[in-house]
């Protein structure tokens, strides 16, 4: 395959960048998208100039490091999966791809289409957790969690917190990432004892970090790799509205 | 700030006072398309100057009129706020974006629908609304609003104006309605179904209604 490529370059979070176009021949179908831009970098450290900085780690699909906003959309045009797990048969020969950084306030860019998702771990540090003492986890079977609860919460807690909720959001809102986080702890018996005060801290976090607000488009969902559902924005809405309400927290 | 303050002024609380006022609105929607259909008994407007009248001077309508009012200001300036804040949330736009891979055209341009419906607000308080509460608070007499009507929608232009508004109307209740409900946490598998409907059907059904009202004046069915 030959594939032309439209690249977003820039130095570092302090500077203005740009597009720059690469052609690549012989790509092969097979080769998973972010496999195409080692070859790119191989091609470009033999010319003699500076490779193209993106993130990956598992390359599975799992870890949510890749972020690659392409062709308009995050992790491109598959449903339900991450930039690794797109291959360059989603594409066709001849193709132009035009590859971006999530653009967000709250994710600058660090270089090329590296962005610092950071706030979304002071999201987390700020309620994402379940205060224990340390010690052997207790046995699987002594707090008997019912089915659906598991279910639900599981399906909540495959968020891998890539942010490709707020690279689509028109919004920049990180509302469905929060969510999920949120819900996976709700809707477990373990969550219960702080679970008022996550979500009012989680909640301001949120808002401290600067992302936009949900207007229910739906949009981070349908983009979601891990395609986690509209009703733990509803949830979380509830979480914190009921929290508000009722807690002790003045 | 207090809890209350920083409830409202939380990204969760902004889109809870736009659901709550978009809803109260709903309700206003509701109760002057009724009113307002009383033209159609076509009997010289005897019956809608009758509830016209009642809505005009009962004390109890005219004390929520002052609710509505705040609705209306609510919704609309924390309309601007949450675009003015959302719009700040990304300063670098996409050179190349995709969404309608993703979502719907009008679920994205709420603030645009709400824009043109408040120009078309301050067009319509300005035929009607306006000069009949000012002529009250000076004269204490109402103004003969079935007779403005058939007067205001003579115009071919007025007529498109309100249609326009009437479409925009349409589209902006087709996501807010159903969004109003997601917002308060009123997502279940058991209402999903019947607030879909309902948000569809009311968005259909209430902007024709309010069309029909310039166009049959216009082609003289109500005269």
């Amino acid at each position: 395959m030959h594939i032309k490529l439209k690249v977003w370059r820039q130095s570092n979070s302090n500077t203005k960048g740009d597009f720059e176009n690469y052609s690549l021949d012989n790509v092969s179908p097979d080769m998973s998208f972010l496999e195409m831009f080692d070859v790119l970098n191989e091609q470009l450290i033999e010319e003699g100039k500076e490779p193209v900085a993106f993130d990956h780690d598992c390359r599975e699909g799992i870890c949510g490091m890749c972020s690659m906003y392409i062709n308009g959309r995050p992790h491109g045009p598959l449903k339900g999966v991450t930039t690794c797990q797109l291959h360059m048969r989603s594409f066709s020969d001849g193709d132009t791809i035009v590859v971006e950084p999530w653009r967000a306030q709250a994710f600058p860019v660090i270089k090329d289409l590296v962005v610092d998702r950071d706030a979304f771990d002071r999201v987390i540090s700020a309620g994402g957790f379940v205060s224990v003492n340390t010690g052997n986890a207790q046995d699987a079977n002594s707090l008997p969690i019912p089915k659906v609860a598991a279910d639900e919460a599981f399906a909540a807690a495959a968020c891998i917190a890539c942010g490709a909720c707020v690279a689509a959001c028109k919004n920049a809102s990180a509302m469905l990432f929060v969510s999920a986080k949120i819900s996976q702890l709700a809707l477990l018996p373990q969550g219960q004892a702080e679970r008022s005060i996550r979500a009012e801290k989680m909640v301001a976090q949120m808002d401290a970090e600067g992302f936009g607000n949900c207007t229910n488009t739906g949009a981070c969902s349908a983009e979601c790799p891990k395609e986690i559902g509209q009703e733990n924005i509803a949830r979380m809405n509830r979480e914190y509205i009921g929290a508000k309400l009722s807690s002790t927290a003045v | 700030m207090s809890w209350f303050s920083q409830t409202l002024t939380s990204s969760i609380g902004k889109k809870l006072l736009m659901a709550l006022t978009g809803l109260f609105l709903i309700s206003f929607l509701v109760i002057h398309a009724t009113i307002n259909a009383m033209i159609f008994y076509n009997d010289g407007g005897e019956t809608f100057t009758h509830w016209g009248h009642f809505m005009g001077t009962n004390p109890i309508v005219r004390t929520l009129e002052i609710g509505l009012i705040a609705g209306f200001v609510l919704h609309i300036a924390d309309g601007f706020i949450l675009w003015k804040n959302n719009s700040d949330a990304r300063p670098i736009k996409y050179a190349v974006n995709n969404p309608s891979a993703n979502s719907t055209w009008y679920s994205r341009s709420m603030g645009l629908l709400g824009t043109l419906l408040l120009i078309f607000l301050v067009i319509h308080t300005a035929h009607f609304w306006i000069p009949n509460r000012s002529n009250q608070f000076a004269t204490g007499e109402e103004l003969n609003l079935y007779q403005m009507m058939l007067d205001i929608f003579q115009n071919p232009i007025v007529v498109i104006i309100y249609v326009l508004g009437c479409i925009s109307l349409f589209w902006h209740l087709l996501h807010g309605f159903k969004s109003a409900f997601q917002t308060l946490g009123l997502n279940h598998i058991k209402y999903n179904g019947a607030i879909n409907f309902l948000g569809t059907a009311f968005s259909i059904v209430i902007p024709i209604l309010f069309a029909l009202m310039p166009i049959s004046i216009y082609l003289g069915w109500v005269n």
